[in-house]
């Protein structure tokens, strides 16, 4: 199915298009059908910078097993205080 | 010389779609003076990709004039039509009114042509088997093919955008007889859905022949994916192959 069920994040960060870095100023973060992945469904994460058009996006499309892992590996990775 | 079997010939052309905006579309054509009948292929929401335009060339391949128009253009020009996909669908899809006018575009185009015999046939694959039903429903054609479209019939889910709204209340207008072809498997459409939207026509005289196939899920026609289902997929091609070759036959 389509779910259209997308979360949306502000963030500030940089990314790597296919071209170049770009400012990264959101993420949508949505279970839906790849456009690559071998799979029906993943969970697919898009950061991008809609100022800069669509073709400023980084995206990933993951198993939601390894969708977690990322998930628990990225707040692991943050030491305490670390936010400023 | 109707037609030169699997002969064809393709290239991307711009029309004038909804609104007056030009958008991309892919047309492959018969080799043979016809005359043709024609299909509009609505792509599915993973965008207009190889194998939306795989689909569009199997019906030239087949003697048909087929068109199958971006959708998803609007979201970003000169961006690929993947990004141009994601972007069109963090935006909540493609509006219904914005997908009539592009879809009546491209049908107007195909009955332009010297070759067509001026009956066109509409068929859409996920997002876009809704899409074939609204477009058939709001348009002219001489036969449709919906293939596992849901939000047809039943309320969307919560986080839906608003815009996404169900079909069924535009079913008396359907202008043509309708091909349904689900995955008994699937979610959505589920086998309740398609009961629903089968009961309905049948309610209100509408020629309509729906096929459910068993161990079927979404998309079991989209060959580079692993929701593909080769026994259901090649059934599915012979039923579009006779619903087609009976309606939009010379």
């Amino acid at each position: 199915m389509c779910t259209y069920q997308t979360e949306t994040v502000a963030l500030q960060g940089s990314g790597k298009g296919v071209a170049t870095w770009f400012p990264v100023t959101e993420a949508t973060v949505y279970f839906d059908h790849p456009q690559n992945a071998p799979a029906e469904h993943t969970l697919n994460v898009d950061f991008i910078n809609p100022a800069r058009g669509p073709s400023a996006r980084l995206a990933v499309e993951l198993t939601p097993a390894s969708a977690r892992a990322l998930a628990e590996a990225i707040l692991a990775s943050l030491p305490p205080g670390s936010d400023g | 010389m109707p037609h030169v079997a699997d002969a064809l010939t393709a290239e991307t052309i711009r029309i004038s779609g909804y609104g007056g905006d030009e958008i991309p579309a892919y047309i492959a054509q018969p080799v043979g003076e016809g005359p043709f009948g024609g299909v509009v292929v609505i792509h599915h929401m993973p965008g207009w990709d190889r194998w939306s335009k795989e689909v569009t060339r199997r019906f030239a391949a087949s003697g048909y004039l087929a068109i199958c128009p971006n959708l998803h253009f609007r979201a970003g020009q000169g961006a690929s039509p993947e990004d141009s996909a994601a972007a069109t669908r963090a935006a909540g899809g493609v509006p219904d009114d914005q997908l009539v006018g592009d879809v009546d575009a491209a049908a107007r185009h195909l009955r332009s042509l010297p070759s067509s015999n001026q009956k066109l046939g509409v068929i859409g694959y996920c997002s876009g088997g809704r899409q074939s039903f609204l477009a058939a429903c709001s348009l002219q054609f001489e036969a449709a093919v919906d293939c596992y479209g849901a939000g047809v019939v039943g309320n969307p889910p919560p986080q839906y955008p608003a815009a996404f709204v169900p079909l069924l209340g535009l079913a008396p207008q359907l202008s043509c007889p309708l091909l349904g072809l689900f995955g008994a498997d699937d979610h959505f459409p589920s086998p309740d859905h398609v009961a629903e939207l089968d009961a309905e026509l049948t309610r209100l005289g509408k020629e309509h022949e729906f096929h459910s196939y068993e161990g079927a899920v979404h998309a079991f026609f989209c060959v580079d994916r692993p929701s593909y289902r080769v026994e259901a997929a090649l059934e599915g091609w012979a039923r579009v192959s006779e619903f087609y070759g009976r309606h939009l036959s010379s």
